[in-house]
């Protein structure tokens, strides 16, 4: 008889989640005031966006993870000493070396046996992350994984880029990721095409490029910044969208096995309103199963999709069944999808 | 594909800017409304209408609506 070792995947669910925003905010009215020949209000309107939040000058995105993380432990009852992974997503990390996650477990209290790292991912950094958490959770190395994403691109933004600092605001997310909890996370989607890496970068200030003073370029558009900035090509990165979104959408339902119509809220990265409702239009999704809630917000890049699926679970039915789709896809390029379901 | 429609499209992504004037040979870049907010417009509109996937480098190194339109049109008979 030959011995059979049955392997049981161990299934990953969401438990709770929480976010934080800084408390300094800059509005369409600011902007407008400080680019007059700019129609910001036209274009903020088209692209859903009334304020963002902006991190303070000695507020960093590990200070906001911390504070996200904060949240989520008094918000849902939940202990550091239950935490046994640390995952942080950002691209705004402390120092080079060591990883911002090791500071985070010590800052937060979470036991010395924890495992924690970062990884650097952009917009689709929440549905990788959560990837990972699964991956971690289905191998039995960890149980109970707090899914960081923090971002403060606005310090990237060169002052005069009227553009990226329309879009753009600065926020943090945390989640827990459990062996039970409120919906199961299905199977994924993802992809990468790194052709497109020039199209959203910081240049400068790592390794092939270290930090210095060169000179200011003016895009097409007029927007300020220089090799140190946050460079956005927007519609390049438009494109890839319109490209790349779609048959992401269209795999990750065949792999969960679920119909358009099976799925009751859409969420993806909350890049824009403009781009938002033209991949809706292009997938033939009702608006109603469609969620944007970005006008409060803005881009805060890792964690709008947290940020949206905390307020549309204050909102949205989630009976026992009710399947949301979540996808996130941009800088890299990068994208990745899943499919949660509710218990 | 005709050019006639392809213009009124075009223009149709201006809101503020005076657009009936505009033909094949329209600089479409040269008048204070462009913004890359228009841009994203124009490639919207192309990948609506025509299902054609326009880049933003292909955009870029257009100036005359007619120069969009060969690209879109090369990529519809392709």
């Amino acid at each position: 008889m030959t011995e059979v070792l049955l392997f049981n995947k161990m299934p990953a669910f969401i438990k709770a989640i929480s976010y934080y925003l800084p408390q300094k905010e800059l509005s369409n009215q600011e902007l407008s005031a400080l680019f007059p020949e700019w129609g910001v209000e036209k274009i903020a309107s088209k692209i859903g966006i009334e304020t963002r939040h902006i991190a303070a000058d000695d507020e960093f995105a590990s200070d906001m993870a911390i504070a996200a993380a904060n949240n989520l432990f008094a918000e849902h009852g939940i202990k550091p000493g239950e935490i046994d992974f640390v995952l942080y997503c950002t691209q705004s990390p402390d120092y080079f070396l060591p990883t911002t996650a090791c500071i985070l477990q010590d800052k937060l209290n979470i036991p010395v046996n924890a495992g924690a790292l970062d990884f650097n991912l952009g917009c689709s950094g929440y549905t990788y992350g959560l990837a990972l958490a699964k991956g971690l959770i289905a191998a039995g190395i960890a149980g109970n994984i707090l899914l960081l994403t923090s971002e403060t691109y606005t310090k990237f933004i060169h002052p005069s880029d009227k553009s990226n600092r329309t879009i753009f605001g600065d926020g943090a997310a945390a989640t827990l990721i459990s062996t039970n909890g409120y919906a199961e996370i299905g199977e994924f989607v993802l992809g990468t095409n790194g052709a497109g890496a020039n199209n959203l970068m910081v240049k400068q200030g790592a390794i092939r490029h270290p930090a210095k003073n060169t000179g200011l370029v003016n895009d097409e558009f007029g927007n300020v910044s220089s090799d140190a900035n946050l460079h956005m090509d927007g519609p390049a990165i438009f494109s890839f969208t319109s490209e790349a979104v779609p048959p992401l959408v269209e795999e990750t339902l065949i792999k969960n096995r679920v119909e358009k119509t099976g799925i009751s809220q859409y969420i993806f990265h909350q890049a824009n309103q403009y781009m938002l409702t033209h991949l809706r239009k292009k997938l033939d999704i009702a608006p109603e199963n469609f969620y944007i809630n970005m006008r409060q917000f803005a881009n805060t890049v890792s964690s709008t999709i947290p940020i949206a699926l905390a307020e549309a679970l204050k909102e949205k039915d989630t009976a026992p069944g009710t399947k949301w789709l979540l996808a996130g896809f941009g800088v890299g390029y990068s994208w990745c999808a899943t499919v949660i379901t509710f218990n | 594909m005709d050019i006639e429609k392809f213009i009124v499209e075009f223009a149709d992504q201006y809101d503020e800017i005076e657009t009936d004037g505009f033909g094949p040979d329209t600089k479409f870049k040269e008048n204070e409304e462009w913004s890359s907010m228009t841009a994203l417009s124009v490639i919207a509109m192309v990948d609506d209408s025509y299902s054609v996937r326009l880049t933003g480098d292909d955009v870029r190194k257009s100036s005359t609506i007619q120069e969009v339109y060969d690209i879109v049109a090369s990529r519809i008979n392709s």
